[in-house]
């Protein structure tokens, strides 16, 4: 075959094969099961991804200023837990402004290490990691949080309400997707972004301030988690410790999903949302089929690695690594 | 000695000086906060804290040299359950029970074949499609668990063998069998990276990749063998952890590539390659350990273990950071 074609092929499946992919699981799924499209179904879906979807909103940004962040798993914990604690010491309306104080101190103090120390990203927020979740099991003294009244705060809303008939977590996740969207594509703030990600000494003799944008992003990324955190004690009305254990693998491989280089300078919060989506059918897919829950596990590791593998494929024009 | 050398000597002796720091701190403020009459540096209990690092240390090393060489596992963990399961379980398939207690060597094989397997195929997938090690392994981290559910299910799997476990319990010459398999992996790690043209070639790709195709190293297959290793070295780990325990749970070894990296990278081992040394990795395990231990023994609560960690791994970093850029100003005069 020529190789103008195939590079032409390669391109398409690059720009648009995430879209693809997703348009044959769907119908796919849908042929197998009637009930996979039903409406129910879908919005079931959407918001039980909601959590993991606010988280890689955030995330996407670092990714694609050109970092790593591994920290909003046990971040996640931690917001959760302050603002259950908080719910009964303070009351709901000063308990989530507190919280999303705390969070945001958290985000600032990892975006000041990486942003204005230009420390390593990735190793930062593995110690991040370990380091938040000491800090939330010294909140919580190890215990499970709980709310007391559970049945008489308004406090559930966020998590359980619906507006209109659509669950409150779906407009919270949609409409901070447009909004996040707005301000990546759309914004100069956006634009520095993936210039710092794309070229960061390039973006520094252009005149952008690289320390001050990377600090910016990771604020944005502990934002998402206190919205995520918000989401998941609303939802739940009390937590372990360890329930945002793992998920920043999980975010990032939406991210990675939706397109994002971890090399930093490309993605969109659009993709990021197909990312979210697509991890949430699969598993719903495989769950409707009557496969266990792991089945997905394994169904994911092959897509991950097929979609980053076409991405890169179309880059380099040639599907195998050319390395000896 | 010049500059660099003495960098190098401080940057692979640090870890080092830290531990005896901790082992002082630790005595002393025993001494007043501990709760127990013991002594921290209890001889039985060092011994203890050597065998408590063997799981975690054994994989360690085995990141030591994948880092070295500019990649990382991050599916180390599922690794590790994986094989425990092929250990346990293959003992109960009744060709094995035949067999009397010549079952026990086929298992360990079976379950090290399963880590060299699998380490395999992520070299294998990182080498032919050239997507990032970082990636390939968040991907088959989920993959590998998925597997671990997939041929056991979401119970325990239970099987002690008495004579595993009079096995994994001996002490020679006042050593558990679990710190003889981590000395012994260190030891032969240390050879292979500082002796071997293997070793060699690791650092020269983790330094400069360009460079190292250019001067004909194969790279691909290189990366591939280090996988191997690591793969064979996570399923190490299990063999002599689950040999003694006889129980496994499918979400066991969660997490392990994360302590696994701190280890590493408190050693002075520097992510972007080219750097490290198998045995400040063993410092650097030794370490942790030691600290776990430690706040334990100074009636600290647990979880400041996790607090203290990071915040000393983010430590290492700005320090790292300071003696790197000093070498680099006197580099360019």
């Amino acid at each position: 075959m020529a190789g103008l074609t195939k590079q032409g092929i390669g391109a398409i499946l690059a720009k648009q094969g995430i879209l693809i992919a997703f348009a044959i699981f769907m119908i796919g799924f849908a042929l197998a099961n009637q009930r996979f499209i039903a409406i129910d179904n879908i919005s079931g879906v959407i918001r039980s991804s909601a959590i993991l979807g606010v988280m890689a909103l955030g995330v996407t940004f670092v990714v694609i200023g050109g970092n790593f962040d591994l920290s909003v798993g046990s971040m996640m914990s931690f917001s959760t837990i302050v603002v259950l604690d908080l719910h009964d010491k303070l009351g709901p309306a000063l308990a989530i402004p507190a919280m999303f104080g705390l969070t945001l101190a958290l985000g600032a103090f990892i975006g000041f290490l990486v942003g204005y120390m230009k420390l390593n990203s990735l190793i930062v927020t593995l110690g991040m990691l370990s380091a938040i979740h000491g800090l939330t099991l010294t909140w919580s003294g190890g215990k499970n949080m709980d709310i007391a009244d559970k049945a008489g705060t308004w406090f559930s809303v966020f998590g359980q309400g619906r507006i209109l008939g659509v669950p409150v977590p779906i407009l919270i996740f949609l409409g901070l997707a447009v909004i996040l969207g707005i301000t990546l594509s759309k914004t100069p703030f956006g634009r520095k972004v993936y210039a710092v990600g794309g070229n960061g000494q390039a973006a520094t003799f252009s005149g952008i301030p690289r320390a001050r944008i990377v600090f910016l992003t990771y604020l944005m990324s502990s934002f998402c988690v206190a919205v995520a955190g918000l989401l998941q004690a609303s939802r739940s009305l009390g937590s372990q410790n360890t329930v945002g254990q793992g998920m920043e693998l999980e975010v990032l491989a939406a991210v990675v999903l939706g397109g994002a280089s971890l090399m930093g300078g490309s993605g969109t919060i659009f993709k990021t949302v197909i990312g979210v989506l697509i991890l949430g059918f699969i598993q719903n897919g495989l769950l409707l089929m009557g496969l266990a829950f792991y089945v997905q596990y394994v169904v994911t590791w092959a897509i991950i690695i097929l979609a980053v593998w076409l991405d890169v494929a179309a880059k380099r024009g040639r599907l195998w690594s050319p390395t000896a | 000695m010049t500059t660099a050398r003495y960098r190098d000597a401080l940057k692979y002796g640090a870890i080092w000086v830290f531990i005896l720091v901790e082992l002082a701190f630790f005595s002393i403020a025993g001494e007043f906060m501990s709760t127990s009459d013991k002594a921290f540096m209890d001889f039985d209990n060092m011994l203890l804290l050597l065998k408590q690092s063997a799981p975690i240390g054994i994989i360690a090393l085995g990141m030591t040299i994948i880092m070295i060489n500019g990649n990382i596992d991050l599916s180390v963990g599922a690794t590790y359950a994986l094989a425990a399961i092929v250990l346990l379980d293959s003992m109960t398939w009744p060709a094995l029970q035949a067999m009397g207690d010549w079952a026990i060597p086929v298992a360990w094989g079976l379950a090290l074949l399963t880590g060299a397997v699998l380490g395999a195929i992520n070299g294998l997938i990182v080498w032919k499609t050239g997507v990032d090690a970082f990636i390939v392994t968040l991907g088959s981290m989920l993959g590998y668990r998925g597997l671990v559910f997939m041929i056991n299910g979401e119970q325990p799997t239970s099987h002690l063998n008495w004579t595993l476990v009079d096995f994994a319990e001996a002490q020679f010459l006042g050593l558990h069998t679990a710190t003889w398999f981590l000395l012994i992996t260190a030891l032969a790690l240390w050879l292979l990276m500082t002796r071997t043209v293997h070793g060699r070639n690791a650092y020269a790709i983790g330094n400069n990749r360009e460079a190292a195709v250019n001067a004909g190293i194969r790279v691909g297959p290189h990366m591939v063998w280090n996988f191997v290793l690591i793969g064979f070295l996570a399923a190490l780990s299990a063999v002599v952890f689950y040999s003694e325990s006889g129980s496994v749970n499918p979400n066991d070894g969660m997490l392990f590539e994360l302590w696994a990296i701190t280890a590493v990278v408190l050693g002075g081992t520097k992510l972007t390659g080219g750097y490290g040394s198998i045995l400040s990795t063993l410092g650097g395990v030794i370490a942790i350990q030691l600290l776990r231990k430690g706040l334990g023994h100074i009636g600290a609560a647990t979880e400041t273990v996790n607090l203290v960690i990071g915040l000393i791994l983010i430590a290492v970093l700005l320090l790292d950071r300071q003696l790197n850029r000093k070498g680099q100003e006197e580099l360019k005069i």
